[in-house]
């Protein structure tokens, strides 16, 4: 079976400094796959090498098989990618339900039309407010994004992440910054709305980590230092002398 | 809410009929026709700098273009006149797709830069190409041809009703736009590039198609123009004409769709009616889109909506006292000011008169600051409590 995402010796240098240097990953299609590591070791620089918000200085990334290097970043959405990010990325100005609804466009095939009115799509309306009620913002729908609550605007960020259908999804320390109680609401969401899709997770949250995932890799200053199960990483004693280790005495 | 906004289309098509038969007079129905063709300029405008977050330098590029070519299809004496702005439409159009190519590679302050650039270029080779720009005199037409269903087109009450219609077409069509998949993206990729690329927009893309169709409209009013003056010079796509629809959309408000509308009478009565009074009008218009940028970025029509927003929430009473009482200082400050501008303008110099001036303005400006630090909490109290109705 072919890989969802495979990574093979990429590399990212900003001028001097190599960011990644040189990481071998292999996302299984199906799974949820954590990637941990201290800040600054470039776990966000490796999503947008995967992206293409960055291209990388050397190696390959492939999606489902198909390389997808060199590509672009609509293209690579296109072929069935969608990432949320660390910092909040939303159309501000739109309202909650304008949000979803731009982001299932595309996938529904709407393209660029101009002799279509988007209210009688029925299709992407039925959906956006599908999308809207599962990440639980129905009463906000009219609202603009700009006015939501941290925790909501986190929660229609993942709404718009998974509103094209995309088969991997990628998100980016989505609980950061949230308390506990909403942390554990965003952790079920994500398990619901990513059933029957891979997801790649970047968090900081070891709770979360160890209850979500079915892999984990740990990405120490820009390498992959060891991939496995949660149990495994657990008992991994690289990984606990360099990461989890100074985790636990934080 | 459809209903209310049914009735808005209905009023204004019933004061498009209506109109010249009240404002009958050579000089109003011509000031009419200008205000109709600015309209659709303007609205085209907005289409990038509102809806797509793009600011253009170079607008009029289109707009000359298409009443260029306008003009030269209407001395073929092919084309019925009506159909005359259609040509100035393709032609906007397809120098849109042209130069859209060229200037959506970037956007930001790269975009506003490339459309300066385009738009000096094409306003030098109306040096170049004398016989197709029309050189200093510029070209002339007729447009009365053939009648058209007994129309001649020769009277300017014709023309305006030709010119309603094309305004009616082009607010229909342009408003349509903005709630397709098409314009829907289009204040995606204004509001956030990247995120637009995220859910599989090139936003490159979407601009590339925003510029081409407002470059039609744009070709449309040229085209209208072509047919209310019967003269085109190379001065229709300056930078001076660029200029002017930025100013025009701006001052209306490019955040609402109808701002551009607002935006175009204001300036065309600004140029025209109170041009009638003093040379000093462009100055006037000046300060007026100076005071928008500043004070209400949301321009004249943002005010306006505010005010309806505090009619609704039954908040207007509250801040009505305020607005009376400023407006007494404001109004001499203001007053002043246009005494000052005037004097000026006319090469005034008794001493006398400026110091009364300055004097005046003075006191309206330090009578304004002084009732304001009491009047601004109850105005704060007043948008805060607006807030908290429009939250859930
Ligand atoms: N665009 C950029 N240019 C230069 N350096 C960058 C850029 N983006 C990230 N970096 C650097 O790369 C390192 C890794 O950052 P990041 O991937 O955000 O860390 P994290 O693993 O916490 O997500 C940091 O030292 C950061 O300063
Ligand atoms: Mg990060």
């Amino acid at each position: 079976m072919t890989a969802a995402l495979a990574l093979t010796g990429v590399r990212k240098r900003f001028g001097a400094t190599e960011i990644v240097r040189g990481v071998d990953l292999e996302v299984r299609a199906g799974e949820r796959h954590a990637i941990i590591g201290p800040n600054g070791a470039g776990k966000s620089v490796l999503f947008n090498l995967i992206t293409a918000r960055f291209a990388p200085t050397e190696g390959k990334i492939a999606l489902n098989g198909g390389e997808i290097t060199g590509r672009k970043p609509h293209e690579i959405n296109r072929l069935g990618l969608s990432r949320s990010f660390q910092v909040t990325n939303l159309f501000h100005r739109m309202t909650v339900f304008e949000n979803v609804r731009c982001a299932v466009l595309w996938s529904l095939g709407h393209g660029y039309a101009f002799w279509k009115f988007v209210d009688r799509l029925r299709d992407a309306n039925e959906r956006a407010r599908e999308i809207v009620e599962r990440v639980g913002l129905a009463e906000r729908a009219a609202s603009p994004a700009g006015i939501l609550s941290y925790a909501e605007q986190r929660a229609l960020e993942i709404g718009i992440t998974i509103a094209g259908d995309a088969k991997v999804i990628l998100l980016d320390e989505p609980t950061a910054g949230m308390s506990r109680t909403e942390t554990e609401a965003a952790v079920a969401l994500i398990r619901k709305v990513t059933e029957g899709r891979t997801l790649v997770i970047v968090e900081h949250d070891m709770s979360v980590v160890f209850g979500l995932a079915d892999r984990i890799s740990v990405l120490v200053y820009g390498q992959v230092i060891a991939t496995g199960t949660p149990a495994e990483i657990r008992a991994n004693a690289a990984v606990r002398e360099a990461y989890l280790g100074s985790a636990a005495h934080a | 809410m459809t209903r209310s906004r049914l009735a808005l289309w209905a009023v204004t098509l019933l004061v498009l009929v209506v109109a010249p038969l009240v404002f009958s007079k050579g000089f109003a129905l011509s000031l009419l026709c200008q205000m109709g063709i600015l309209v659709v300029f303007a609205l085209s405008y907005n289409m990038l700098l509102g809806q797509t977050g793009l600011l253009s330098f170079g607008h009029a590029v289109y707009y000359g273009l298409g009443a260029l070519f306008a003009i030269h299809v209407l001395n073929l004496n092919k084309v019925p006149t009506p159909f005359i702005p259609l040509v100035g439409g393709l032609a906007g159009l397809a120098f849109g797709l042209v130069f859209g190519y060229i200037t959506t590679r970037r956007a930001g302050t790269t975009f506003a830069m490339i459309t300066l650039g385009v738009g000096e270029m094409v306003a030098a080779s109306s040096l170049m190409f004398p016989a197709f720009f029309g050189g200093e005199a510029g070209i002339s037409g007729n447009r009365s041809q053939e009648p058209f269903f007994g129309l001649t087109f020769g009277p300017q009450i014709q023309v305006y009703y030709l010119i309603a219609a094309w305004l009616v077409i082009c607010v229909v069509a342009m408003h349509a736009l903005t709630r397709t998949p098409l314009g829907r993206m289009a204040n995606a990729v204004r509001d956030n590039p990247e995120r637009a690329q995220f859910v599989g927009y090139d936003p490159q893309r979407v601009r590339f198609l925003m510029v081409a169709l407002s470059g039609f409209f744009a070709g449309v009013a040229g085209g209208l123009a072509t047919l209310n003056y019967e003269i085109v010079s190379a001065e229709s796509l300056s930078a001076l004409t660029s200029g002017m629809v930025l100013l025009a959309t701006f001052v209306g408000g490019v955040g609402f769709f109808a701002g551009p509308i607002l935006g175009a009478i204001v300036i065309t009565l600004m140029s025209t009616v109170l041009a009638g009074y003093t040379k000093a009008w462009p100055f006037y218009f000046g300060l007026l889109f100076l005071s928008t940028v500043l004070f209400v970025p949301g321009g004249l029509t943002g005010v306006v909506v505010l005010q309806k927003r505090l009619w609704d929430a039954g908040l207007l009473s509250r801040v009505a006292p305020v607005y009376v009482r400023m407006a007494v200082p404001g109004l001499v400050f203001v007053g002043g000011a246009v005494v000052a501008v005037e004097m000026a303008y006319r090469g005034v110099r008794l001493p006398g008169a400026w110091l009364g001036t300055f004097a005046a303005m003075a006191v309206g400006l330090l009578a304004a600051r002084w009732l304001w630090r009491r009047e601004s909490d109850r105005w704060a109290a007043a948008l805060e409590a607006l807030a908290g109705k429009a939250a859930p």
